[in-house]
């Protein structure tokens, strides 16, 4: 007995599934997930993307009830909608995970994201960049002779705008917060006490 | 009611509370003061294995042959990373073990100190979910937490890391009945609409098929009654993952086999054709599936599964029931029922003749020999001589453990213990001295290969010591007997580091231990050599000595559908003629 004909460097090698079956369109969605603020709790949420091969485009984490132990994190991320529903099914069943909201889904909802922008920079060019500034109502946190530490809050397609503009003009230092997500009305998606 | 005590005390008190009789476990450094309270008590006996990996396959195997979790106890650092592929293990497999690590004082924790390991940190992906104690007071409450996650919902492995001087330091003792575990709590009741469709894809099915799996074991001896219940008034046939084989019997006139890759024929053929597939407490494994896009194409797919993230994963369900499968099943028998018990039958009378001539091939039929015991002629024999005894099967990982799955039957679930999701060489020794401890009158038998059996051998001391009769039955081909079957298949014949040279003489090597060895080369001996082997009260190594090219069939070969199996050297030798390329 020999072997059956299997040219090298085939798929026809493994029963795994080797075609990549994430054909379909990709999705981008918003989620917020209300965990107990406990240890490894951030490790948990990020161990779980990274295992499994999803991708985090935006993560932010902050205790929002302190008496309940209760932090909001909110994640941004991408992939198709079968990767999005069993995102959302992974992270339910986490024990210290209480609540996720697909607010993309549950929506409309609005996005801000806080950045700090360093331009250094004299002359037209630091005239300019505060006049922009002015314009995206940003405003200046800290400046000296050469420099300007400017705010902005807003949508990250809005920072990345003003990023763009400021590069040019000097741009030598960005901090982002990444995105603080909510639904529109006055309907609460998430319960923790506050 | 309070009371003080230490967190030593405190960790032997809980897992009287619980309920645990037994554990599994190795002392170290950082677990003395635990060893020292288990020293001074009579309640829980303490297994001592010769590895920690030993301690979590026991611990799973004690956990799966009683439906009751397992509890391991080890050391820091090296005692955690040796547990580590046997957590991994219950966690593919949804078992639920509770591990107790010991570890470095708090204090010391980030300082890299003698045996410390990031524990709950290597653990994180590989529980259900882990604890790192830093508070006496908390060590209590946390223990019963472990205990509740564990064996609630889905269960799985969980691990509590403890300080030693967290076990030194003073706290108060919380009662099981004292501690929170309400926030985690699954889904248990399915949705009655959902169920109702179910009921009435049941009514319409012309050829039904029921997929069932370690779900419907985890659910309890109640979800397994209730499945034959359907199944059998139904009159719609069955077949099971590697996991869940026992929850319908053997001998049930629905039975066609396990399925998957190396399922039966019949069972895979009904699979693709099907038209209504109804998946229970089953999770789509690529072992089972073969090709994902030709995965019985025309059906329609109801999936029950406690665990929201198995349904629609890989393959969509058209109804989707989450919740446990005991209760949905009870939910779906009393709807079905009060709708007047209808099938169509005629339709499923044409499809049951259309698996009886899949039988009729009877793919798992081999080429016999009177000269050389063929290892399916020996795991055949094995299951005529005990079958109707009260006997437990555990398996290592390869061919054997394929063998095991198609020629022995399981009437009640609980009965066989094998690594299915993560495939662990290893499992089956310390499986098997789990389930004798657990069932101490029983026979128990791991069915092993010759390479598997090498990965945990040590637990032979502790199968003497205390005196365990578990039965190694070992299909010796010299070989890693399915890396030769896809070099030979698949890779052109190479075969690469897939002998074993330098395999021990397996009868003395149990003499050295203080056991019985047997060795049988000749089929003509074979029954009474398991016969000696059954006979011996004591453990045994049975070196069953096999054809050593030996291929596991039907096959589903690499990326092929369900309807493209191999059914042996046969079939295999048409397609064959592998050209010169291929061979060099």
């Amino acid at each position: 007995m020999c072997a059956l004909k299997i040219k090298k460097g085939s798929s026809s090698h493994s029963a795994y599934q080797l075609r990549n079956p994430m054909g379909d369109a990709i999705e981008t969605h918003t989620l917020a997930v209300i965990v107990d603020n406990e240890p490894g709790v951030l490790a948990r949420v990020i161990g779980l993307f990274s295992g499994r091969g999803y991708n985090i485009e935006s993560l932010t984490v902050a205790e929002v009830d302190h008496l309940g132990h209760q932090s909001r994190i909110t994640i941004v991320t991408t992939g198709t909608p079968q990767v999005i529903e069993q995102i959302k099914a992974q992270l339910n069943r986490m024990v210290p995970v209480h609540e996720v909201h697909d607010l993309t889904v549950e929506g409309p909802s609005v996005e801000r994201e806080l950045a700090l922008i360093k331009v250094a920079s004299t002359g037209d060019k630091r005239v300019e960049a505060l006049r922009l500034a002015d314009i995206f109502r940003a405003s200046v946190m800290d400046t000296t002779l050469e420099s300007f530490v400017f705010e902005i809050t807003g949508t990250p397609e809005k920072i990345d705008a003003f990023v763009d503009l400021m590069r040019p003009l000097g741009l030598v230092e960005l901090a982002r917060t990444g995105v603080a997500a909510m639904l529109r009305g006055k309907r609460a998606e998430a319960s923790a006490q506050l | 009611m309070t009371r003080q005590m230490t967190g030593a005390q405190m960790v032997v008190q809980a897992l009287k509370d619980q309920g645990v009789d037994t554990i599994f476990g190795y002392p170290g450094g950082a677990v003395l003061p635990i060893y020292d309270e288990i020293f001074q008590q009579s309640d829980i006996r303490h297994i001592l294995v010769r590895h920690e990996q030993g301690a979590a396959h026991a611990a799973e195997g004690y956990a799966r042959s009683t439906g009751k979790p397992g509890v391991v106890l080890v050391t820091s650092g090296p005692g955690a990373t040796n547990a580590v592929t046997g957590i991994t293990d219950a966690l593919m497999d949804s078992i639920p073990i509770i591990v107790l690590t010991g570890q470095v004082p708090t204090f010391m924790i980030g300082t890299d100190g003698f045996q410390e390991a990031d524990t709950v940190g290597i653990t994180r992906p590989c529980t259900k979910h882990n604890w790192l104690v830093k508070d006496t007071e908390k060590l209590a409450e946390t223990i019963h937490q472990a205990f509740h996650v564990a064996t609630t919902g889905r269960p799985g492995p969980v691990l509590i890391d403890i300080p030693k001087d967290v076990q030194f330091a003073t706290g108060t003792y919380i009662p099981p009945k004292k501690a929170r575990t309400d926030h985690y709590a699954p889904r248990i009741k399915g949705d009655t609409q959902m169920i109702t469709a179910l009921a009435e894809a049941l009514e319409q099915a012309e050829r039904p098929i029921f997929y069932t799996g370690g779900g419907v074991i985890n659910s309890g001896a109640h979800a397994c009654q209730l499945l034959r219940e359907l199944v059998d008034a139904t009159g719609f046939p069955i077949t099971s993952t590697l996991m869940g084989l026992g929850a319908y019997p053997a001998s049930g006139k629905g039975w066609l086999g396990m399925l998957g890759m190396h399922g039966t024929y019949e069972a895979n053929m009904a699979m693709h054709d099907c038209d209504l597939m109804i998946a229970i407490g089953a999770r789509f494994d690529d072992r089972i599936t073969g090709r994902i896009d030709d995965f019985a194409p025309g059906s329609k797919k109801a999936h029950i599964d406690i665990d929201a993230s198995s349904i629609n994963k890989v393959v969509h369900a058209d109804i989707p029931i989450l919740g446990d499968v005991g209760h949905v099943l009870e939910d779906l028998l009393k709807i079905w029922k009060s709708r007047g018990r209808k099938t169509k039958s005629a339709a499923v009378r044409k499809w049951w003749q259309q698996i009886e001539e899949w039988k009729a091939i009877d793919c798992l039929a081999y080429r016999n020999s009177d000269k050389i015991i063929k290892p399916q002629y020996a795991v055949q024999r094995l299951e005529a001589l005990t079958s109707g005894m009260d006997r437990y099967i555990t398996t290592e990982v390869g061919q054997h453990q394929m063998w095991a799955a198609q020629f022995m039957g399981f009437e009640e679930p609980h009965r066989l213990m094998t690594s299915g999701g993560l495939g662990t060489m290893g499992y089956g020794f310390p499986a098997s001295i789990g389930v004798q401890i657990a069932h101490p009158k029983a026979l128990v038998i791991n069915v092993a290969g010759d390479a598997s059996f090498l990965m945990n051998m040590q637990e032979m001391g502790t199968a003497v010591q205390f005196n365990l009769p578990v039965k190694q039955f070992i299909l010796n081909n010299e070989r890693l007997g399915m890396v030769r079957q896809w070099q030979q298949l698949l890779h052109g014949e190479r075969y690469s580091h897939s002998w074993s040279e330098s395999l021990p003489d397996f009868v003395k090597l149990a003499e050295a231990f203080g056991a019985r060895g047997i060795r049988c080369q000749d089929p003509a001996d074979l029954d009474d050599a398991i016969r000696e082997m059954i006979a011996h009260d004591g453990p045994v190594i049975f070196d069953c000595v096999v054809e050593k090219h030996e291929n596991c069939f039907p096959m589903i070969p690499s990326g092929k559908p369900h309807n493209e199996m191999l059914l042996g050297d046969a079939s295999t030798e048409g397609a064959i003629q592998s050209d010169g390329a291929v061979l060099v």
